[in-house]
């Protein structure tokens, strides 16, 4: 179930996102279904291989979406439990992310463009920050809840352990904030909406793909977002009416509000100085190991 | 200045037997001893003599006293370069060697800017295709080149930028352009006729207002006749309206380019207020067919110029809180800041012009240190910021926003009575008329020589893209390549203006 409504709803997300930024900007906005049709026209289309690229460029797309819906299955949400669940399931969730952008960045690195060269160093360069930073808020986690499972984990966060581990949990969030800012390459650490591949992190390996190979690359954006929307989610809605669809409502609720606040935050600040993201992302380690300490 | 040679006043015709013709020896040595004094070196350039050997005009200004001098010599094949001991000369000269194939000798970056087929019959030709030139390399481990254009992801001009970086630092960055050529100084020398003012007014295509308006001063100066006032303030409040449109424009772009949603999205629809205010007046968003020889097409009348005022005023309001947005964003200040700067002596050497040798502390201003037109009654303050940057050049620009924003005010609220045009008697023969006009990216010059039939034997015209490019280049230098577009706004230079 969490699968079949992050498989359905993820690109609404990006939706909410991008409808926020256009009323801000005082502009009436795409539709609300428009990256179903962005995903719907790109299905539909052939794709262009360069002579120089080998298959290891085509096989990118396919291994980063697969890599992030094999990690679906172990997020749960609302009242629904993951598909799967064992010990130390998050390590693995971790791992298969990396997995998905290991091949996104061999791909990029396979087109030979030196556009797609920087992009690869970058995302390679900020991943490997919050890559600890991811697992030292999941480890506070972990030890505030007793559960070394992602979906007990989770389901475990209750009023009862706000009240009792606020200032854990608070920290532990605000690093899987930032987390989910640059892990989805928005603002302040990356622009989706920027056209200047020079200044682009993740939309810059992209650029060589078309057609479905694109279909594959963007649903996984929007799966991803969904992923890390679904965690922080967990740990912010506390309380549990006991009816799994009121849960499950009421984490949607939790997503829309994501989605408005992010859409928010891209609208009130500007990026970053390149230089400037280590530092964002050290202060989530920060955020994270101050949580486990604590 | 140190020399002393005949002296005149923007838009002073004069006959070009008056024009001292020196040997190449003292014609570096006027040069780079007034250079070395605080002129501008404003023009310099090749007409073909009548031995057939190629005749070298340079213009000179003095920002101090207000004047221009002109000097020439003629040479072969070769002359020593002006770029290593003045390095204004740099662009001109390397324009010099690719239209008239002469080779300055010893010039250190001595390659076509344009690509364009030389002007006189060519034994050797240097014409090869854009982009395709000997780039400055640099070796060593980690040392990787990016090539950016001439297609961009945006919807803007051509042109090829060759980044040699290490990591995301840039060491060099090396500019080609020529994509954007037509041919047009070529394609004037014979006139005036009907196309040419068309041509004028496409030289750059947000510019047309100022190219227009150093073009018909020139003809004005070369036929004698003195515009009536009120054509006059019209101009004025023309060029600053495009002035008002295009900084808006700029700081919407920089706002975009930092990922900054609200200064972007307002600006960007400002931006078009202004444009549409040119359009009440003459028709056209971007001016064309307002500024004609002899003065202007189209009249504002009581109620126009009430209704431009109100809606001016509108417009530096909503523009007042988007502005403010931005400059008290710390996230876009920290984007702005210390971001390819550039010192006051750089910007001096190079012959920067416009808000981009402003922002560096320069004061530099056509309006105020050549002015001509009504700019010689009405006054605006030289806008100026000190620290050379990004910031400053988008503050630079916010500044004469404001003053532009108070002169056009002032300027329809009392707009001298008369006719708004007068007629424009045959050029003079023989007569060489320099014009330059601050236009929104700086100072624009053009120069007109004519022959004994009264035609142009030679327009050449400089736009402050042609001055600023280099500019770019070395404001990138040890800056981040992630940083490059947000400075390239900064500058925002027309290729086409460029390319000619």
């Amino acid at each position: 179930m969490p699968l079949i409504l992050g498989a359905l709803l993820a690109p609404l997300m990006q939706s909410a996102i991008i409808r926020t930024k256009s009323v801000m900007a005082g502009r009436v906005g795409p539709p609300l279904l428009q990256p179903y049709r962005d995903l719907w026209k790109l299905v539909r289309k052939g794709a262009v291989f360069s002579e120089t690229s080998s298959w290891i460029f085509q096989m990118g797309p396919s291994v980063g979406l697969a890599s992030i819906i094999l990690a679906m299955t172990l997020i749960p949400f609302g009242g629904f439990a993951a598909l799967s669940s064992f010990t130390g399931d998050f390590i693995l969730v971790a791992y298969l992310m990396a997995l998905g952008r290991f091949f996104t960045v061999a791909a990029a690195l396979d087109t030979g463009s030196s556009f797609e060269g920087m992009g690869a160093s970058r995302e390679a360069t900020f991943s490997a920050f919050a890559e600890p930073a991811f697992f030292l808020a999941l480890a506070a986690l972990a030890r505030q809840t007793g559960q070394v499972s992602l979906g007990p984990a989770l389901a475990a966060v209750s009023t009862a352990t706000w009240m009792r581990a606020a200032p854990t949990l608070s920290l532990a969030l605000a690093a899987l904030s930032i987390i989910f800012l640059s892990e989805n390459a928005r603002i302040p650490v990356d622009d989706p909406a920027t056209h200047l591949e020079l200044t682009m992190i993740h939309e810059v390996m992209a650029l060589d793909h078309s057609g479905p190979d694109l279909a594959m690359i963007e649903y996984g954006a929007a799966l991803k977002m969904w992923l890390f929307g679904a965690i922080i989610v967990g740990l912010t809605a506390p309380w549990r009416a006991g009816n799994r669809w009121m849960d499950t409502a009421a984490a949607l609720i939790g997503m829309l509000i994501l989605g408005v606040g992010t859409g928010v935050i891209e609208s009130s600040m500007a990026r970053l100085r390149l230089i400037r993201v280590p530092q964002l992302l050290l202060v989530a380690i920060v955020l994270s190991a101050l949580a486990l300490a604590l | 200045m140190t020399i002393s040679l005949p002296s005149f006043h923007n838009g002073e015709p004069i006959s070009l037997a008056s024009v001292p013709l020196l040997s190449i020896r003292e014609f570096r040595e006027e040069i780079i001893a007034a250079a070395g004094a605080g002129a501008t070196l404003t023009a310099l350039f090749g007409t073909p003599a009548e031995s057939g050997r190629v005749r070298l005009f340079s213009v000179l200004g003095d920002p101090v006293a207000g004047g221009l001098a002109a000097l020439s010599a003629e040479v072969d094949d070769a002359y020593p370069c002006l770029t290593v001991e003045c390095p204004q000369a740099h662009w001109f000269e390397r324009e010099i060697a690719e239209q008239w194939r002469i080779e300055p000798q010893g010039h250190p970056w001595l390659k076509p800017i344009r690509f364009q087929a030389p002007y006189r019959p060519p034994g050797r030709t240097w014409a090869r295709l854009p982009g395709v030139t000997d780039f400055f390399a640099v070796r060593g481990p980690e040392v990787h080149e990016v090539a950016v254009g001439p297609v961009h992801a945006g919807i803007i001009e051509p042109g090829h930028f060759r980044f040699q970086c290490h990591g995301e630092r840039v060491f060099h960055l090396e500019i080609s352009l020529g994509y954007q050529h037509r041919g047009i100084e070529p394609a004037l020398v014979g006139g005036p006729g009907k196309r040419t003012i068309h041509m004028i007014e496409t030289l750059s295509g947000d510019t047309s207002i100022g190219h227009a308006t150093a073009y018909c001063e020139a003809m004005e100066g070369l036929g004698g006749v003195a515009v009536p006032a009120r054509a006059q303030a019209l101009r004025a409040v023309a060029l600053e309206l495009e002035r008002l449109a295009n900084h808006t424009g700029d700081l919407a772009a920089l706002a975009g380019d930092v990922g900054y949603l609200p200064t972007a999205a307002y600006c960007g629809r400002i931006r078009g207020d202004f444009l549409n205010l040119t359009a009440a007046i003459c028709g056209s968003r971007f001016g064309r067919g307002m500024v004609r020889p002899g003065g202007v097409l189209f009249d504002v009348d009581p109620r126009l110029a009430a209704d431009l005022t109100r809606r001016l005023d509108n417009a530096l309001k909503d523009l007042e809180d988007a502005g403010r947005l931005m400059w008290d964003a710390p996230s876009v200040q920290a984007r702005f800041q210390d971001t390819g700067a550039i010192t006051a002596e750089t910007c001096a050497a190079l012959g920067l012009v416009g808000p981009a040798a402003r922002a560096c502390g320069v004061e530099r201003d056509i309006r105020q240190d050549f002015p001509s037109g009504f700019f010689r009654f009405a006054q605006i303050p030289i806008s100026r910021w000190s620290t050379g940057d990004v910031f400053a050049r988008a503050w630079v620009r916010w500044l004469e926003i404001q003053r532009s924003g108070v002169f056009v005010r002032e300027q329809l609220a009392s707009l001298p009575h008369g006719a708004i045009q007068t007629p424009v008697g045959a050029p003079r023969p023989d007569h060489l008329v320099v014009v330059l006009t601050e236009g929104w990216r700086g100072a624009i010059a053009h120069v007109a020589i004519t022959d004994p039939n009264g035609r142009f034997a030679r327009y050449k015209v400089i736009d402050p893209s042609f001055r600023n490019w280099i500019g770019l280049a070395i404001a990138m230098r040890e800056q981040q390549i992630s940083d490059f577009p947000l400075c390239n706004k900064s500058f925002n230079l027309s290729y086409c203006g460029h390319d000619l």
